[in-house]
């Protein structure tokens, strides 16, 4: 039941039908060229018979379009082998390192992501985000062994080296601790929010876990991240290394004497207004740096004065501790950093300060290497003379020649031959080259296409007038209108030139572009919701809940206004009635009360809440900003009742 | 000869309680690092201790105090009760405000604004595997951790009239909550049925129907081990087997007090109670009591046998005080939360003077 619902989301995620992308599409099947595709777009009367048969086409080879989409790579003990997750088509692929080619393929399960390898490179580990579980593989036959269990949107996985895989869910905000002699999870460990990347000390004995989320702080305060570190001998977690002002948090490195880590972070400006971006003011793309060498932890940047390195990913260090690598997946590049500086500058009476300094990074990055389009995890030989990048969004591999600070040669994964407009659009979503300085893009709030888990203070309308939370962007192309204030009517208002002032202070998007653009967003799926059966049947609890949402009356029998029934704005597929209300949440500092209703569906993934992000939980909703029964009337149900409608809602 | 006659009374006490633990006491005070020498919760997690206290939470490792308070994400002051998460090393932590979790550092607190805890005056909390059990001032709670849904027992699907629950513990087959007012309530993880222990002479402070039942409906604390369920009250203890009840006054038993703030039951059989009058042992025959002498406040161990007879072991050094709160052991040492201090009883060997 579960596989056929998948199938269904994916087909929504590719063939919704869009007339003005399949009519782009249609003409790049004859051609994939753009400027041949919008020439023959503007034809005013093409034959209807052909351009039906095109339609009918572009929409079945969209449906069939799957893109690789390299995200995380492992090399093999011996180097001989490196390992590719396809998050794009559900495969891991075996590269041979000396002819540098496709030597062998799996299929793995839901939406791979992270990937580990044993010592002996005899088992690869992978983790099935959508699945919930960790493939087991051969990594010689390339076969399949065993699928073990993992917690909720399983994404990065690290290996102790004896017998024992931490993986990091995501959707769980745990790490859980697999047995690989029994398969079962043995006991799961509390991370912090959005539990995502997970490496491993060369010797076993650490395991280290980031977050892609902050942790919910106190409403309009500065940020704050860790990184969990776990003992795996005791296999508890033994410290959590704060980072503070830090929200998404990505890979995660550790030199192999383990004295020194690394891990790429975001430092966002969340709570000054978003008009000064010229000024650094958005995002700072930082580089934790921790471990004995340093004694503590130090945030150092990675940017320079107009000359952003968006979005740090990827994190290597080499085997003699001289370098280290980080990608950057908005930018598309790959930096050289000098270890020995780097070290220096951490340690250094100022290094407090230079957390956003834009000079500060021409101290210890040495280069930066322009590869392929979102550039995700890299991987570095064992001794350190090729660095491996995997550029998801071209579907290829980048060789870094690291004597030489260049790119050497590439490996195509097998992307298909057409772009679609979604996936041209996916690479607009992902890039920052529209901002200022290459500072940020959309994927820079819309982490992985999700939300950032943080409130923000976009226009210049003066400091802290109209907070806004970050939205999940999850199958919302029928969802109209967007903003939270829900002036803008379609997609094309939200994503287009707008932006331009709003947002990015360089440019904005338009034609094609946008088109793209809103193809990709209107495209991105629903994730699986953990929380509901497969067969759809609901738990007791969900279903006294579900009464509730459905109520019309008070307890006391008193009918409930109509405007106050959960049901009635809350509608649809989507429960959303796609109108504003006032429901009492707005804040003096907002600038109307009328406030969006939002989509539901998955809302349990996206705390915190409210337009403004003020409720950390789906209980301060109702139990801190609803006084007076205005936003669905509430105050007359017992704490388990509100309880039994928050587990329904957790299954919308 | 007066030298003589004590030597031998000494040697006399020694080898007549020599089967009962015999400690040496060390105790804790602000004057050590303590936050507050009102200490209501204690709970040893390998060599680390934690304390539960008016005034934050303290960690005693390497020979110091470390204080948690508010300031650090504690959802209140008042530390009432403490579970060890064992497979985890996480510590839960009941509190005045809510209830807070604490793990390598950080402290996440729930409370009923802004979790499904049905109420911010949490007395009692456990933990059973993924479930973590609590025990509020309306009514129990459930947090199953891997999903975060909280479930609540209260008037309106357990048979309990008070909703005012005390504490909670937890076994693989059955959790018990020690409800103020309202006997112990069972719950059959098997059957997910709950089932009601009360008195048999209801609320009557006069026992009637001694050994056929729960001895009081105010209950304060219940422990069980070994499918051997130890219910504390403010009228005296109960013990029951599963089929037989056997209740323990102050004036049929070496229970220094028929007032209890917790048992805690080591076998089923060896048992721990804190009372206003002493900490007290049990060992399914005699009977053991440690304390600050009532009257000249010295130390005083007094061991009932199983006549009744009642006779003082010489000891040198004592709890930190005779109002007791709670108990939690170290190997063969024990810990206790008293109103004016913590007090760590090493365990002496025989023939240890």
């Amino acid at each position: 039941m579960e596989m056929g619902m998948q199938r269904q989301t994916w087909r929504t995620h590719s063939c919704v039908p869009r007339r003005q992308s399949c009519r782009r599409l249609a003409l790049q099947n004859e051609d994939t060229s753009r400027k041949v595709s919008t020439r023959h777009a503007r034809v005013r009367a093409p034959r209807c018979a052909s351009i039906l048969a095109c339609l009918v086409f572009a929409a079945m080879a969209a449906a069939q379009t799957r893109y690789p989409s390299p995200d995380d790579l492992v090399i093999s003990p011996d180097g001989t082998r490196l390992y590719a997750v396809l998050s794009g088509t559900g495969e891991v692929v075996a590269i041979d390192t000396a002819k540098r080619a496709i030597a062998g393929r799996v299929p793995v399960g839901k939406v791979p992501r992270g990937i580990a390898i044993t010592p002996d490179g005899a088992r690869l580990y992978v983790t099935n985000s959508w699945a919930d579980t960790i493939s087991e593989i051969d990594a010689a036959t390339m076969q399949p062994l065993r699928t073990l269990p993992a917690g909720f949107e399983p994404t990065g996985i690290a290996f102790d080296g004896r017998g024992t895989l931490y993986v990091a869910n995501r959707l769980s905000d745990d790490v859980a601790v697999v047995d690989l002699a029994s398969g079962a999870i043995t006991r799961r460990l509390i991370s912090a929010h959005g539990a995502s990347y997970a490496a491993a000390s060369a010797d076993g004995s650490r395991i280290y876990v980031t977050h892609i989320y902050p942790m919910l702080g106190q409403f309009r305060t500065p940020t704050r991240s860790e990184i969990t570190e776990i003992d795996t001998r005791s296999q508890i977690v033994t410290n959590r290394i704060s980072l503070p002002d830090a929200a998404g948090v990505f890979h995660v490195a550790l030199s192999r004497d383990g004295r020194l880590g690394l891990a790429a972070l975001l430092r966002p400006r969340n709570l000054v207004p978003l008009a000064h971006v010229e000024h650094g003011w958005a995002f700072g793309d930082s580089l934790a740096v921790f471990g004995e060498d340093i004694g503590g932890v130090v945030q150092l940047p990675l940017d320079a004065i107009e000359d952003y390195f968006s979005l740090p990913f990827g994190v290597a260090i080499a085997p003699d501790k001289k370098r280290a690598y980080v990608s950057a997946s908005g930018s598309n590049e790959v930096a050289v950093l000098d270890l020995a500086r780097l070290v220096a500058a951490a340690r250094s009476p100022s290094a407090a300060r230079m957390a956003n300094d834009l000079s500060a990074a021409s101290r210890y990055v040495i280069a930066r290497i322009p590869v392929g389009r979102n550039p995700r995890n890299i991987a570095l030989s064992s001794d350190g003379a090729t660095l491996w990048v995997a550029n998801r969004l071209d579907d290829s591999i980048s060789i870094i020649d690291t004597a030489r600070m260049a790119v050497t040669g590439s490996i195509a994964l097998g992307a298909p031959a057409t772009l679609t407009a979604e996936r041209r659009g996916e690479r607009l979503f992902y890039s920052s080259a529209v901002a200022f300085g290459n500072s940020f893009g959309c994927a820079n709030c819309h982490l992985d296409s999700t939300f950032d888990g943080l409130n923000w203070d976009l226009e210049p309308d003066g400091f802290g007038i109209d907070i806004v939370d970050n939205r999940a962007l999850e199958d919302i192309a029928d969802t109209s209108p967007f903003k939270w204030n829900g002036q803008n009517p379609d997609l094309q208002t939200e994503c287009g030139p707008r932006t331009e002032r709003y947002f990015f202070r360089s440019q904005g998007f338009r034609g094609d572009d946008l088109e793209d653009l809103v193809s990709y967003i209107k495209a991105i799926p629903l994730r699986p919701n953990r929380y509901r059966a497969p067969d759809g049947e609901l738990t007791p609890a969900q279903e006294r809940g579900k009464a509730i949402f459905l109520r019309t009356n008070r307890k006391d029998g008193t009918p409930i206004p109509e405007g106050s029934q959960c049901f009635v704005c809350h509608s649809g597929k989507y429960y959303t009635n796609q109108l504003v209300a006032d429901v009492g949440t707005g804040k003096p500092t907002d600038r109307s009360p009328l406030i969006d209703t939002p989509e539901l569906t998955n809302v349990v993934n996206s705390a915190p809440y409210l337009h403004d992000g003020s409720a950390h939980t789906f209980e301060e909703i109702w139990t801190i900003f609803n006084p007076k029964d205005q936003h669905g009337v509430t105050n007359d149900l017992a704490k388990d009742e509100l309880n039994d409608l928050i587990e329904y809602l957790k299954t919308l | 000869m007066r030298a003589t006659i004590i030597a031998a009374f000494l040697a006399a006490s020694a080898l007549f309680a020599q089967d009962l633990p015999r400690f040496r006491w060390e105790n804790f005070t602000t004057a050590n690092g303590l936050p507050d020498n009102r200490v209501y919760s204690v709970c040893v997690d390998g060599g680390r201790i934690w304390a539960g206290t008016d005034n934050g939470l303290a960690l005693y490792e390497n020979g110091k105090w470390r204080v948690f308070t508010t300031a650090d994400g504690l959802a209140h002051r008042a530390v009432l009760y403490l579970a060890l998460d064992k497979k985890t090393h996480t510590l839960w932590i009941a509190t005045m405000g809510g209830l807070s979790r604490y793990s390598a550092g950080r402290i996440d607190s729930f409370t009923q604004l802004n979790s499904g805890l049905p109420n911010d005056v949490v007395y009692g909390v456990t933990v059973q595997g993924d479930l973590v059990w609590v025990a509020t001032a309306a009514g129990g709670a459930r947090l199953d951790t891997r999903t975060n849904q909280w479930s609540i027992f209260n008037e309106r699907n357990t048979p309990m009239y008070e909703i005012w629950t005390y504490n909670v513990t937890a076994a693989e087959d059955k959790v018990y909550y020690a409800v103020w007012g309202s006997g112990v309530l069972e719950y059959d993880v098997k059957t997910e049925r709950w089932l009601k222990y009360d008195d048999p002479d209801n609320e009557n402070e006069i026992v009637l129907f001694k050994d056929q039942g729960l001895i009081h409906e105010i209950t304060t604390s219940v422990s069980y081990v070994n499918k051997i369920l130890w219910a504390a009250t403010y009228f005296g203890a109960s013990r029951y087997d599963g089929r037989n009840w056997r209740n323990f006054l102050e004036k049929d038993s070496g229970l220094p007090s028929n007032f209890l703030n917790q048992v805690k039951t080591v076998d089923g059989t060896r048992t721990w109670f804190s009372t206003d009058k002493g900490l007290a042992y049990y060992d399914g025959v005699q009977w053991a009591t440690y304390r600050p002498a009532l009257d000249t406040h010295a130390p005083e161990m007094l061991v009932r046998d199983a006549a009744g007879t009642v006779t003082h072991v010489a000891v040198t050094t004592a709890p930190a005080f005779h109002y007791t709160f709670g108990i939690d052991f170290q190997n063969d040492d024990i810990w206790v939360a008293t109103a004016k201090g913590l007090s760590h009883g090493i365990r002496m060997k025989p023939g240890d003077k």
